[in-house]
């Protein structure tokens, strides 16, 4: 009996073959997550070695002087916000309800298919034509000027997809048996997505906003034709100013200002980082706290 | 001038004065042909269901037991591919041409063969009807859940955590959440499809007990695939099979009378389905 049971649990060459495969591709599973987080740990290390000096009470809350040479970097931090925050106001709201729409009324015909296609695709569509569209139709045939609401009009435009996507994405997530039995009680599809289908996705839908924040606060080529400029001393006080932004302000004095410290674009592209990951924890925060009120 | 809708909630409630020697009918069907795509699931049904009887359905797989159910409570008009053809009345009007159909499906519950504990507290999940209807009071809603509760025999199990979410909730009691849920629509007609599947014997019978307490105040449709269930409890029972209605007749007759049809003979003998 015993011996029996010996063999029964003796490693066979077999186990043994798929102990070594299973541990190999552990390992390479392991190996690119590694490469995925190096870059990002190698940004921020050089980021904060080389630019960490350049940060002060001073750089955040005055605006450059000399030629960019000195001072801070206060107008393109408090442009960067209004144009981001602008665009959140534009295409949050028109994402999420035309994702509802897409999702829970429109039947899946020939049509939606259509829609769907082209919201993929305007995805995929490159920034910079983005800005063309932007200064054609914002800037010259609305007659908004360059100003941040042109600006932020072509950001919305551009992340707006993204944002119906992981709408639609997280809305369909939500079984459909939900909404059945919420049907079956005589609720209208409106009270059906109101109580049942909305607070039960709406984690998944911040988690499109908060991509999105990111991709706005960081793009260049849509606001640099449409409402970001070199230099401004004014601080931003409607949306319909000129402004100037951290990430074209990142590309100006890294390139554009002979004899400028080392340390000043660094340390721009620091506060650039250091604003979206302050903006992210926030609606992660945000996040944490509906998931802990609502769960299933 | 009173509008279609607020006609049809007056019809839907039933015509009191109406009243007669004959049992009331709850729902009329006729010719009923329920088809998705070119494949039919339901043929030419006819069938009549009494106010206040606990009407059985049996029937193997694939006999058209939920689209039956589907087609009463109108929930064709989410699922493109279903088509229904033919008459239901229920309370007399006809449920296929009525504007309103979230007024009919208010007056309808409805139990799963799976529990589906909507992803909310136990308190919510009961209270959510009455919130569609637009009672706002917690004090009225208080009553309702509890008085919902206790007739689905579950206030006992759930009163000192009605405030957790129904999805922790064991199987059982997550399925009698669902007839709370189904009862706090203070429903004309309950229908249940197989609520037994997912259920111990135990909570079964418990369950069968609520629901011959019910039928004095509400009609219920029964699907079942236990025909000793249909037994137990209907009063009248339709046996269907591969989308035809082979017989309709008192329950005990279909078990020791005699059947039109051998094949039902068959069926609750337990020689096929």
């Amino acid at each position: 009996m015993t011996t029996a049971n010996a063999a029964l649990f003796q490693a066979s060459s077999l186990n043994h073959r798929n102990a070594r495969v299973q541990s190999l591709y552990r390992m390479l599973f392991g190996l690119m997550t590694l490469m995925l987080i190096a870059p990002v740990l190698i940004i921020l290390g050089t980021l904060i070695h080389k630019g960490g000096g350049a940060i002060s009470w001073e750089f955040l809350f005055t605006a450059p002087t000399d030629g960019m040479r000195t001072g801070g970097v206060l107008p393109a931090l408090l442009g960067t916000v209004w144009l981001v925050m602008v665009a959140l106001l534009l295409s949050v709201p028109i994402g999420i309800f035309a994702a509802i729409y897409l999702s829970e009324y429109a039947g899946d015909n020939w049509f939606t298919r259509v829609i769907n296609l082209a919201i993929i695709n305007l995805a995929g569509v490159p920034s910079i034509v983005h800005a063309l569209f932007g200064l054609g139709a914002f800037v010259i045939f609305f007659k908004f000027g360059t100003s941040i609401l042109a600006a932020s009009m072509t950001l919305a435009v551009m992340t707006m997809p993204v944002v119906i996507v992981a709408t639609r994405e997280s809305l369909q997530s939500v079984p459909l048996a939900f909404r059945e039995a919420c049907w079956n009680m005589g609720a209208t599809r409106w009270q059906t997505i109101r109580k049942v289908v909305l607070p039960n996705s709406i984690t998944g839908i911040l988690t499109g906003v908060i991509l999105e924040v990111s991709r706005t606060a960081g793009e260049t080529a849509p606001i640099m034709f449409t409402g970001a400029v070199f230099f401004t001393p004014f601080l931003p006080q409607s949306v319909f100013d000129q402004t100037m932004a951290l990430s074209l302000h990142l590309f100006v004095a890294a390139t554009q200002v002979p004899g400028i410290a080392e340390e000043v674009p660094f340390g721009v592209a620091l506060v650039l980082i250091g604003l979206v990951l302050l903006m992210n924890s926030a609606s992660i925060a945000f996040r944490m706290w509906l998931r802990g009120k609502k769960k299933w | 001038m009173v509008s279609q809708s607020a006609l049809e909630r007056v019809e839907l409630a039933g015509q009191d004065g109406a009243a007669s020697a004959a049992p009331r009918i709850k729902l009329a069907v006729k010719d009923l042909t329920i088809s998705y795509g070119k494949a039919a699931a339901l043929k030419d049904v006819n069938l009549e269901i009494r106010e206040h009887e606990i009407f059985g359905i049996i029937g193997p797989a694939n006999a058209g037991k939920t689209s039956f159910l589907k087609a009463v409570n109108r929930m064709d008009v989410f699922n493109t591919g279903m088509h229904v053809a033919g008459e239901i009345r229920f309370n007399g009007l006809d449920t296929r041409h009525l504007k309103n159909v979230y007024a009919l499906r208010s007056r309808i519950g409805v139990v799963f063969p799976l529990p589906v504990g909507l992803p909310m507290t136990v308190y919510e999940n009961v209270a959510l009807s009455p919130r569609l209807r637009g009672i706002k009071n917690k004090a009225e809603l208080d009553v309702i859940v509890q008085r919902c509760l206790t007739r689905a025999a579950l206030w006992d199990e759930v009163k000192d955590r009605l405030h957790a979410l129904g999805s922790l909730l064991s199987g059982g009691q997550q399925q009698r959440l669902t007839i709370a849920r189904a009862l706090s629509q203070e429903p004309d007609l309950l229908m249940l499809d197989e609520f037994s599947i997912a259920v111990d014997p135990v909570t079964t019978m418990r369950i069968e007990d609520v629901l011959k307490e019910l039928r004095r105040e509400v009609t219920i449709i029964l699907v079942t695939n236990l025909v000793q269930q249909a037994r137990r409890l209907a009063d009248r029972t339709a046996f269907f099979l591969n989308g035809e209605c082979v017989e309709v007749g008192v329950t005990e007759d279909l078990f020791t009378g005699e059947v039109k049809d051998r094949r039902t003979r068959d069926y609750v003998e337990g020689r096929f389905g």
